[in-house]
C-alpha cells in the first residue's frame, strides 16, 4: 500500500494539495498515481502567473507508458513551478510528496480546500479503483 | 487460464510488477524500466523469455519444407548452428509471424516463434507440412533466458563449465550451439551483444539465481520493448501482422529472391508488389522536443498519411523515437508531422534503427 500523508488534501484524480504557512498551496501527484504511470520522462507545467480553475488540465505527466493530464485541484494564480522537473522528471517517482511537487498557487478561495478529500477519503477512493 | 513460466517465483522474489502478456503472467518491470534499460546498454541485464515458443522441425524433408514455408532461404545455412531471421507469410503475402531458424543439419532445424502467435503458427506449419516427410515438435519443457549487454558474455562466462566455455568461445553473432543441457545462442532483441540460453525447466531457476548473483540485472517487458525499439527491431502485432507485407515492414532484407525457382508461400504476391513499387515502408521517426510518440498516432507527409506502429521514449537518447509506416516516397531526412495529443509536432525521418551497441546510429 502506498504512502498517503495525513496532512495533505487530495483530489480523486490523484493530485495532492499542501497548504503552506504563507497561504499558498503546493500541488503534486500522489505516490499511488506515479506508481500507476511508471517511470516519468517529461513533465509539462503551467506558466507562472497563469490563472487556473478547479478541474482545468494544467499540466501533463508523461511516463514511458502514457501521457496523463493533471487537473487543478484548487483555483488560483500560479506563483511557482518546480523547474527541477525539467531535468529530473524521475523526482515524481522517487519523491512524489516532496521533491516531485509540480506547482504552487495563490488561492482564489481557501474554502475550496474543504471540497477535497482527506487522507482516509483518498485511500477509500483508490481502494474502489 | 494464465500461464506462468518456470521463473515466475524468481520474478516475485525480485519484486517484479507482473502483467498479463497474451495469456502469460510476465514481469513488466522490477521497479524502474528505465534503470533496467540502462543496465542492458551499459552493463548486463536478463529477460525471462521462456514464454516464447520453441519448435523443432526434423526429418528428410525439413529443408525443402522450410524453403517453402519462409521468405528467407534456409539453403543459405550451411554451417551448423547458424541462425536466420525471417518471416512466415500467408498466401496473400501477409506476415503470419517473424521467427528465428537455427540450422543444425539439412534434416534438423530449431525455430523460435512468438508466444502470442503460437497456436496459429503451429496450425499453419502443420497444415503446410502435409506431403513432407518430417516431424514438427513443440518443446515446452525448456525455459529461455536472454542475457544482454556489453558485459553479458563476460558475466555468463563466469558461470560456464570448461566444456561450455570452449563451445561458445569465439562464436560469431547469430549462431547457436548445444552443449550438454544448454543451447546457447548469440542472438537477442536489444541491439547489444549477449546470449539467449535455452535450458531445461528443472535447471532454469538455478541459472537465473546464479546470473543475479553475478550482477546481471533482471529486466522486464517494459525495458525489452524500449531496447528493441531503439534497435529498430519489429514487434509482431504492432509493426506488422497478417495484413502487412514484409516489404512494408522493413523485412525486405529477409526475403531471398534467388534462386527464382524457389516457390515460397507468398512469392507471387511479393513479386507483384515489388514490380508495382506501391507498398508503403517502415521508417524511423525522431522527435527532439518534449513528448512521446505513441502507437497509432497519425503521420502527415506531403506524399500522404502514415501511422506510427511503435513509439516510445528512448532512455538512451533522452527523447522519443518511433517506427512508422509511411508512403514509399518519404525519404530519410524529411521533416514530417505527427498528430500528438491534439497538436501537430515536427519529426525527422530516419532509417528504422536508432541505437546499436550503446551508440546512436542515425
Amino acid at each position: 500500500m502506498s504512502n498517503i500523508p495525513s496532512e495533505l488534501k487530495y483530489a480523486t484524480s490523484h493530485e495532492w494539495v499542501r497548504l503552506e504557512s504563507d497561504g499558498t498551496a503546493t500541488i503534486g501527484i500522489t505516490e499511488h498515481a506515479q506508481g500507476l504511470l511508471g517511470d516519468m520522462v517529461f513533465v509539462e507545467l503551467p506558466d507562472i502567473d497563469d490563472s487556473v480553475s478547479v478541474g482545468d488540465d494544467v499540466a501533463v505527466a508523461e511516463s514511458v507508458k502514457a501521457a496523463s493530464d493533471i487537473y487543478a485541484p484548487v483555483s488560483g494564480t500560479v506563483v511557482a513551478i518546480n523547474e527541477e522537473l525539467e531535468d529530473a522528471p524521475e523526482l515524481l517517482n522517487s519523491d512524489a510528496f516532496g521533491g516531485g511537487w509540480l506547482f504552487r498557487v495563490k488561492l482564489d478561495d481557501a474554502s475550496e480546500l474543504e471540497n477535497l478529500l482527506d487522507a482516509e477519503g483518498y485511500k477509500n477512493s483508490i481502494d474502489e479503483d | 487460464m494464465t500461464n506462468k513460466t518456470v521463473l515466475h517465483a524468481k520474478h516475485l522474489a525480485s519484486g517484479a510488477k507482473m502483467v498479463d502478456f497474451y495469456g502469460w503472467e510476465m514481469p513488466i518491470n522490477y521497479g524502474s524500466q528505465i534503470e533496467e534499460h540502462h543496465a542492458v546498454r551499459t552493463d548486463a541485464g536478463m529477460f525471462d523469455v521462456s514464454h516464447m515458443t520453441i519448435v523443432d522441425v526434423q526429418g528428410t524433408d525439413a529443408k525443402d519444407f522450410l524453403r517453402r514455408l519462409v521468405i528467407n532461404d534456409v539453403a543459405k545455412l550451411t554451417v551448423p548452428g547458424k541462425a536466420l531471421y525471417t518471416g512466415m507469410l500467408n498466401e496473400a503475402g501477409g506476415v503470419i509471424d517473424d521467427l528465428i531458424i537455427y540450422f543444425f543439419s539439412d534434416t534438423n532445424y530449431r525455430l523460435v516463434v512468438n508466444s502470442a502467435t503460437r497456436e496459429k503458427d503451429l496450425a499453419w506449419m502443420t497444415k503446410q507440412s502435409i506431403g513432407f516427410d518430417l516431424t514438427i515438435t513443440e518443446r515446452p519443457e525448456f525455459g529461455m533466458i536472454a542475457v544482454q549487454g556489453p558485459e553479458a558474455i563476460a558475466k555468463v562466462g563466469t558461470l560456464l563449465s570448461a566444456e561450455e566455455s570452449a563451445a561458445v568461445e569465439g562464436m560469431k553473432p547469430f549462431f547457436g550451439v548445444q552443449v550438454g543441457d544448454l543451447f546457447i545462442a548469440t542472438t537477442g532483441y536489444t541491439g547489444e551483444n549477449g546470449y539467449e540460453i535455452i535450458i531445461p525447466e528443472s535447471a532454469a531457476e538455478d541459472l537465473w539465481q546464479k546470473l543475479l548473483d553475478a550482477g546481471v540485472a533482471p529486466c522486464g517487458l517494459g525495458a525489452r520493448d524500449t531496447l528493441r525499439l531503439e534497435a529498430g527491431m519489429n514487434l509482431y502485432g504492432l509493426d506488422m501482422d497478417e495484413t502487412v507485407s514484409p516489404i512494408a515492414a522493413n523485412m525486405a532484407w529477409t526475403i531471398s529472391w534467388e534462386p527464382t525457382d524457389r516457390d515460397f508461400i507468398g512469392r507471387d504476391v511479393l513479386t507483384a508488389q515489388k514490380a508495382a513499387g506501391d507498398q508503403p515502408k517502415l521508417v524511423g521517426l525522431v522527435l527532439e522536443e518534449k513528448g512521446v510518440l505513441r502507437t497509432a498516432q497519425k503521420v502527415i507527409t506531403e506524399a500522404g498519411e502514415g501511422i506510427i506502429t511503435s513509439g516510445t521514449f528512448s532512455p538512451t537518447l533522452g527523447h522519443s523515437v518511433a517506427l512508422a509506416r509511411v508512403p514509399r516516397s518519404v525519404k530519410v531526412g524529411d521533416v514530417v508531422e505527427v498528430e500528438m495529443r491534439k497538436k501537430l509536432v515536427k519529426v525527422t525521418v530516419t532509417k528504422p534503427s536508432f541505437v546499436r551497441n550503446g551508440k546512436k546510429v542515425f
